[in-house]
């Protein structure tokens, strides 16, 4: 039985990416890194064990958010910046349905600012996909909430005088319980990222490192590069040292005197495999998971992907739901009547 | 009319109807005071209304004017449609309240007050040169009655162990139990109310029962009182009553509901006063199938009743004036998407922030017209307190029905207001039936079309968890039939006139409107929502002496009743009273050419008074 009284099919059926595909062909622009997001989410989908009618896609405004019409799920397509209001209200209403939003930098960030904080510490059980260009695209290139100090663009011309937004910052700072990042051009870091994310029970953001060939092409070059990635770029993989560098031999070291992080080569100065930070997503405390996210941020670190943080703890619809089920036990009798005829009543005639 | 008859050492005088106002600081407790004497009434049998009437303010500083806090109830043996006009009694718990309601009480009309806070400070700060209950003028125009009530409470609590502060407040339950003497009300359901009430602290439940008694025995022992009086039992239908709040009734219009049908009802909403208490009662039906979710602003609110529509929960959000506002984007999306959803709009005094405690009806045109695009939606107005009860499941239904938002207003004086509600039978109770496609609805018997509509211009409601109807909505306009997005222009203008024509089909939904007096004649009052007790009190008086004077009262205001055209034409003047400057006469004017109603608007914050509009109808005519 699901929350609204109707019966839910268990039996699951084997998919092939085919099946997410509504036949409805995608219109982003020739070389939009969205074509490769959705391509990995179809791929993802078959194997996340959730029948395709209890998949539902809410999306906001933007090139993102057209998303929904090209999966053959249940979809919205809804406002800009809102689109996790729609989500939380139909998570809590029917928490055994499995709702992802798609989302840009300027609708999650910008006008829905307030909603995306809220939507993270609630730690509801949806799955936020934000798709990061650094540009707004459907409006043909202004400035966004994650344009790096200094960009021009049609409303910056003279350089961007703010500081941008760092995505997974911002939602361990609300509270997410899974944040993740990874890179259009890298498929199969995505696959398995988004696999993760699926995986997890709570509030998931997974920023999507996103090019725009058209406004703001190249953008991520200083990543995906084959001559800098190798430096530029640190695979955070559970368990493991956190090492990157041509012959993996530079690390992330925890300074417990300056309490930051910083970077160290193994073999240098007496630094040796033991001194890495070894990366534990489980970690209830978001304190180095904040660390490591804002390491983009900082010039001579490199750019962590993977994932941050995954957490398990209480949602909020399996909370909401535990309290809506304990006053339906305490009250076995209760009837309409009774909600009627209720508090102090009097009777004429 | 009244009859006198002894009983003991005072005389009781039956009256037909009295009105009473207790007025205080706002930490004096005059709400609860008004309505546990509301209650007693209730119980005495007596038809009624209240209205509480408090600032903005949570706690103003002691003593101050705009501290004041105040809840007048209008009781009686015979039909009560409004809280009154100008009081018969007025209960002042200090100078403050004295200054800013005097002028409200009626001549000869009864001023109790609690003479203990005319300090030299209160006075000060209400303004006071001198002490007003040493004024000639104030024995010669009302009768006043002076009671030192904190030094009495004082006596009555004296070896309670409560400290000074914890004793002032218990002064209010003496002002109360002095009004159960002189209203002949039994004193034995207050104290069970108070042991309820104060259950958790024992120590309070003994002060407030001891102070509640002291000031019932001052009554009956001082000589102050020549006479009480006796309300009898009003000629109200037989059945089971209980005292309703509009927003009580709407909250319990939702989760009957939840009831009637089996299914989930989700309010998604944000606090705002004066609408917050539909939020707070429905968090308390949850066993009863209702969902609540506190969102984090007024958009989240509609935006998560919006997704839970899509759900296929029966969604309903609530508001005010500003919060409404905020919403006018997602009601757009709501019209487009053809989701059922009811908005509730407990309206306030505006624009913004404006008067949020304070009464208006002044969000008629943006209800009707407030959307980009074109955006219409079904507008109901519910007429009284316990009216919000059925509008809330008629809002429901039409909004189901009809795969549409629906706007339902009440306002703050309906919301805040109490009067008697009969418990209805489930038999009186309306049909609501709730489908969901579950199947293909294509010709090919394969497809699912979400924007194929029956011969009434309605779409399925296909929800999530339903396998092979998988589809998508959104706000872009969309292909009449597949809801796929379509940038076709003469799409869009199909889709435009489809959307508005069945919210014209409603009409078939909405009751004519019924006549209250004679078909034709001099002058037609027309009212909507919470005027209706105002108004239809002025068209009995009116007819009363003679006049030809009739009344309409409009709950439906989109669609229209389809017999208003020729019901206005029938009368040689249409009056218009409305707690606005003008909407409903506008709308009239534009919707009935030829038609052009004379207009009383009162924008003070407060409900119209019977009296005042029947001196301006009496004017014109």
């Amino acid at each position: 039985m699901s929350t609204n009284g109707q019966n839910v099919n268990t039996a699951l059926p084997t998919y092939t990416k085919k099946d997410f595909e509504s036949g409805v062909d995608p219109r982003w622009c020739p070389g939009c890194g969205d074509y490769s997001i959705i391509n990995q989410v179809q791929r993802a989908l078959p194997a996340v064990g959730v029948k395709r009618e209890n998949i539902v896609f809410i999306s906001g405004i933007g090139c993102s958010s057209r998303f929904p019409y090209y999966m053959n799920n249940y979809g919205m397509h809804t406002l800009h910046g809102r689109a996790p209001s729609f989500a939380s209200g139909l998570k809590v209403s029917r928490p055994e349905l499995q709702v992802w939003i798609v989302t840009g930098d300027g609708d999650a960030l910008a006008i829905g600012g307030n909603h995306f904080i809220h939507a993270m510490r609630r730690n509801l059980d949806l799955k936020m996909l934000l798709f990061n260009n650094r540009i707004y695209g459907l409006t043909k290139g202004q400035v966004s909430p994650t344009s790096e100090l200094g960009k021009k663009t049609k409303t910056t011309p003279h350089g961007s005088p703010d500081y941008p937004f760092n995505p997974p910052a911002l939602a361990l700072g609300a509270g997410a319980t899974f944040v993740a990042r990874t890179i259009d051009v890298e498929g199969a870091h995505m696959g398995g990222v988004l696999k993760a994310a699926a995986e997890h029970k709570g509030s998931t953001l997974v920023e999507v490192f996103q090019n725009c060939p058209v406004f703001n092409d190249g953008a991520y070059e200083f990543l995906t590069d084959k001559a800098v990635k190798a430096d530029a770029l640190l695979r955070m993989e559970q368990g493991k040292p956190l090492v990157f560098g041509k012959d993996g031999k530079k690390g992330i070291r925890f300074n417990p005197q300056s309490a930051e992080l910083e970077v160290v080569t193994i073999g240098e100065n007496g630094v040796t495999e033991k001194d890495i930070l070894v990366h534990d997503a489980k970690r209830e405390d978001p304190t180095i998971a904040f660390m490591l996210a804002n390491l983009s941020m900082k010039p001579g670190f490199p750019t962590p992907i993977g994932v941050f943080r995954d957490v398990r703890m209480p949602t909020c619809e399996e909370l909401t739901w535990q309290i809506i089920d304990g006053a339906k036990a305490k009250k076995p009798d209760a009837s309409l009547e009774k909600l009627l005829a209720g508090g102090d009543t009097w009777t004429i005639g | 009319m009244s009859t006198q008859v002894s009983a003991g050492k005072h005389t009781v005088e039956q009256v037909e109807a009295v009105t009473i106002r207790f007025v205080g600081d706002s930490g004096d407790g005059m709400q609860l005071t008004g309505t546990e004497f509301t209650r007693a009434s209730a119980l005495a049998g007596n038809d009624l209304a209240t209205f509480p009437d408090y600032p903005a303010e949570i706690r103003a500083p002691a003593g101050s004017l705009y501290g004041v806090s105040g809840y007048q109830v209008n009781f009686g043996a015979r039909e009560i449609h409004t809280p009154g006009d100008a009081p018969d009694v007025l209960v002042a718990m200090n100078p403050a309240a004295l200054k800013t309601n005097l002028a409200d009480l009626k001549p000869g009309g009864m001023l109790l007050v609690n003479a203990g806070a005319f300090t030299a400070a209160n006075l000060e700060k209400a303004g006071y040169k001198t002490n007003p209950l040493e004024d000639a003028a104030l024995t010669q125009t009302y009768k006043l009655v002076p009671v030192d009530m904190n030094k009495l409470t004082e006596t009555a609590l004296a070896g309670s162990g409560l400290s000074s502060k914890e004793v002032a407040r218990c002064k209010n339950y003496f002002a109360l139990g002095l009004m159960y003497w002189l209203y002949s009300r039994p004193i034995e359901p207050q104290l069970e109310a108070i042991q309820r009430k104060f259950a958790k602290k024992p120590e309070f439940a003994a002060a407030n029962a001891a102070v509640f008694k002291a000031g019932h025995a001052y009554g009956e022992t001082s000589e102050v009182f020549y006479q009480r009086y006796q309300v009898p039992k009003s000629k109200l239908a037989a059945g089971t009553y209980r005292s309703v709040t509009g927003n009580f009734a709407t909250a319990l219009g939702f989760a009957t509901v939840a009831r009637l049908t089996g299914r989930q009802v989700f309010l998604g909403s944000y606090p705002i006063t004066p609408a917050t208490e539909i939020l707070q009662e429905m968090s308390y039906f949850k066993e009863h199938g209702v969902v609540t979710y506190q969102a984090e602003d007024e958009i989240a609110g509609i935006g998560s009743a919006i997704g839970a529509a899509f759900g296929g929960a029966l969604a309903c959000t609530s508001t005010s004036g500003p919060g409404l506002a905020l919403k006018t984007e997602m009601m757009g999306l709501a019209v487009i998407t053809e989701l059922p959803l009811v908005i509730v709009n407990v309206q306030r005094g505006g624009p913004s922030t404006g008067m949020p405690t304070k009464t208006e009806q002044a969000d008629l045109l943006m209800a009707l017209f407030g959307r980009h695009g074109e955006a219409p939606m079904p507008v109901l107005a519910a007429q009284s307190p316990a009216d919000c009860f059925w509008s809330a499941i008629e809002a429901m239904k039409i909004a189901t029905k009809w795969m549409t938002p629906v706007l339902l207003l009440t306002d703050g004086y309906l919301g805040n207001g109490s009067e008697p509600f009969k418990i209805p039978s489930l038999d009186e109770l309306p049909k609501l039936q709730v489908k969901y496609q579950t199947v293909p609805n294509y010709a090919d018997g394969a497809q699912y079309m979400p924007y194929l509509r029956d011969d009434k211009l309605v779409r399925p409601w296909a929800v999530p968890g339903t396998p092979g109807l998988e589809h998508r909505v959104g706000g872009l306009e969309k292909d009449s039939l597949s809801g796929m997005v379509s940038y076709d222009g003469m799409n869009h203008e199909r889709m435009v006139k489809t959307r508005a024509q069945k919210i014209r089909n409603v009409v078939e939904d909405v009751p004519d409107v019924e006549t209250f007096g004679p078909a034709s004649g001099d002058l037609l009052l027309v009212s909507w929502g919470g005027t209706f007790g105002a108004v239809r009190g002025a068209a009995e008086e009116l007819q009363a002496r003679g006049k030809a004077v009739s009344h309409v009262h409009l709950r439906w205001l989109n669609p229209l009743p389809k017999n208003l055209g020729e019901v206005l034409k029938r009368f040689k003047k249409v009056f218009v009273p409305e707690v606005n400057d003008g909407q409903l006469a506008f709308y009239l004017r534009g919707k009935f050419p030829g038609v052009d109603p004379l207009q009383f608007n009162r924008i003070n914050g407060k409900p119209i008074k019977i009296g005042e509009l029947v001196g301006k109808v009496l004017e014109v005519l």
